[in-house]
């Protein structure tokens, strides 16, 4: 029996709140991304996460979805396509960098910018709500079990939400296996795996193919 | 198979997403005992509250005290009630001042008699919509209204508004749907019930003898729209679709509905437009066709939903929850339960609904395809255990 720290799963549900913010193009966008509470930066750059959908979304964030699919500006979207908020190292930094996006386009423009004959860009912010989903682990092989098994929202919790909203490094996953197994290279396979994977269950996917290696290379 | 009431949250282990279950037991223990109140015109229906019948249920089994009352009140106030939700929902009505004095009244009679006391405390769509006025201190107050409040009837809404922001938060179904208000906004979809009459598993003898009974044939693909007999609905729309089709695939075209209420009827024009073709089913279903329906999505080979104007249309999700590809317009919240070129498809005329029926048609493993992908995108995103993680959400961040 190992006497290492168990590792609590934690799920969350999710709120949306919907914001009273709207922008119907690129200059309006620039506008409202610098006004909007930072935890609207949050939902709209990692929340969508938790909306399930069935595909990887061509574009990681909704700024970027809602400038392909209504303002049709490819350029525009492929750099806001590639901010970054796990490079970033904090939602203000993600916003900064949105910002800097949005303007640096907006400069070089030679008309005025597209405007939206659809649907406007309505901000929202996610309200979580933490809960313990009952699975615990002490070691690497309960681990896999009850990562196999909790709900999708613990993944958002512990890598997402950890990570990105509450700037904890490499993640929970990682640091746990790191600090109370010791097993410092299989930490930093799981802290290299790819957030932006399309979806939660693909990420899921992924920790556990790197996790069932592991636990074969421990057998020998 | 598990029916009625008595449907216990783990009878959903074997089709909600894995951990969803344990998840939503962990956090009814985390909000065990708090009381949370709902309050309708009906239990039936439509609008969104019949959902209320299971998730009630479940909601006390997780120790959660909740109820479900009922306003009442005579005929005037029903008929009031009905115009302020069709005026609510942007078909211009004649509501006088007489009628919502006598809304305000009944709702101040219901407040005295309910006395709704609890945590949370959810006020369904328009005809209760005045009860606040008699909250008691207390316990939040939601106003949960489940339809399209983008546009509604200038004057009536703003006679409605300032009763609207008496409450600490208004819950809609999609962003769009929402109107301004002063008081936070919150966003829940809508959500089937895979336990229901309506979506539960069925057996290819019980599907066959339900069709054999509708006297519909398999002999050729079908194409099916569920709705009613109204031009909102565009029957003849997809029957021109299917006209277009025909020249190219032996399809067979069943329209299946309620008969239409006075006015806006079109039935006997779809009846007369079926009449030269064996090919065009047209069924008048009867009142609460769920097996029927349940036997007849999952005998189509596509669905076609194609109304110019509808609420959220959780018949999409049902379509796609027995795996098949949707072909759907952009009113209401179709778009956002079709992910198009995944799981179906959404048109913006009769031209386009027939090159996408015909490129499915043409493509048969698409048809699979785009079918399980679909049962899947509902299974995450728009079942009743969503719906109540949703509500659990709720109570959890308002009474915090």
């Amino acid at each position: 029996m190992s006497t290492a720290q168990p590792f609590v799963f934690h799920g969350c549900a999710e709120l949306r709140e919907l914001l009273g913010y709207e922008a119907h193009d690129a200059h309006e966008l620039l506008g409202q991304v610098q006004r909007v509470p930072v935890e609207s930066i949050f939902c709209h750059t990692a929340g969508f996460l938790l909306q399930r959908v069935v595909i990887a979304e061509a574009y990681p964030n909704d700024f970027a979805l809602w400038t392909a699919t209504e303002l049709r500006d490819r350029r525009l979207t492929e750099r806001l396509a590639a901010v970054d908020p796990f490079q970033s190292g904090s939602v203000e930094a993600v916003r900064a960098e949105l910002v800097s996006t949005i303007e640096d386009h907006l400069q070089h423009l030679s008309a005025a910018p597209a405007r939206t004959q659809g649907e406007p860009f309505r901000f929202f912010r996610t309200h979580l709500v933490p809960v313990p989903t009952g699975h615990q682990a002490r070691t690497l092989r309960e681990f896999r079990d009850s990562l196999a098994e909790v709900d999708a929202s613990a993944l958002f919790f512990h890598i997402i939400e950890a990570r990105y909203r509450l700037e904890r490094g490499r993640g929970d996953f990682a640091e746990w296996i790191d600090t109370a197994l010791g097993l410092a290279d299989l930490a930093t396979r799981l802290g290299h795996i790819d957030p932006y994977a399309g979806s939660l269950e693909r990420i899921r996917d992924r920790h556990l193919s790197v996790l069932n290696r592991a636990l074969e290379e421990e057998r020998g | 198979m598990a029916q009625g009431s008595w449907v216990k949250l783990d009878d959903y282990r074997t089709v909600a997403p894995r951990g969803a279950v344990d998840f939503l037991l962990r956090m009814g223990e985390r909000l065990r005992g708090r009381r949370f109140v709902h309050v309708s015109a009906s239990r039936y229906g439509g609008g969104g509250v019949e959902v209320l019948n299971r998730l009630v249920p479940i909601l006390n089994d997780l120790g959660i005290e909740t109820n479900w009352e009922i306003v009442i009140g005579g005929a005037d106030f029903d008929a009031t009630a009905n115009a302020v939700g069709k005026g609510l929902a942007g078909i211009e009505q004649v509501i006088t001042e007489t009628m919502l004095q006598n809304l305000q009244a009944t709702s101040l009679d219901n407040a005295r008699r309910l006395r709704p006391e609890g945590d949370l405390v959810m006020v369904h769509d328009a005809a209760p919509l005045l009860l606040v006025e008699g909250r008691s201190s207390g316990g939040c107050w939601v106003w949960r209204y489940h339809g399209d409040l983008s546009s509604p009837q200038s004057k009536l809404w703003n006679a409605l508004r300032p009763f609207a922001q008496k409450y600490d938060g208004a819950v809609f179904s999609l962003a769009r749907f929402a109107a301004p208000v002063s008081v936070p906004r919150f966003l829940i979809q809508p959500s089937i019930d895979p336990l229901s009459e309506r979506n539960r598993d069925m057996t290819r003898g019980e599907q066959a003898s339900q069709l054999e009974r509708l006297r519909v044939p398999r002999d050729k693909p079908i194409l099916l729209q569920v709705g009613p007999f109204e031009r909102l609905h565009d029957p003849l729309g997809v029957v021109n679709a299917y006209r277009l089709v025909k020249k190219h695939h032996d399809v067979r075209l069943v329209l299946a509905g309620a008969a239409p209420g006075p006015g806006g009827g079109v039935l006997d024009e779809v009846r007369e437009a079926a009449s030269r073709d064996p090919d065009i089913i047209v069924l008048g279903l009867p009142p609460d066709p769920q097996t029927e329906l349940n036997a007849l999505e999952r005998a189509a080979a596509i669905v076609i939903q194609k109304p110019q104007r509808t609420d959220f249309g959780v018949d999409v999700a049902a379509a796609m929850w027995k795996g098949k590809p949707v072909i759907g317009s952009l009113a209401g919240g179709l778009p956002d339960q079709i992910v198009f070129n995944v799981t179906g498809y959404t048109v913006e005329t009769v031209e386009g609904a027939a090159f996408r029926i015909r490129h499915l048609l043409g493509n048969p493993e698409l048809i699979g395809r785009m079918g399980a992908a679909g049962r899947e995108h509902v299974r995450r995103n728009f079942l009743i255990t969503r719906h109540l993680g949703d509500y659990l959400a709720l109570l959890a961040h308002l009474t915090r």
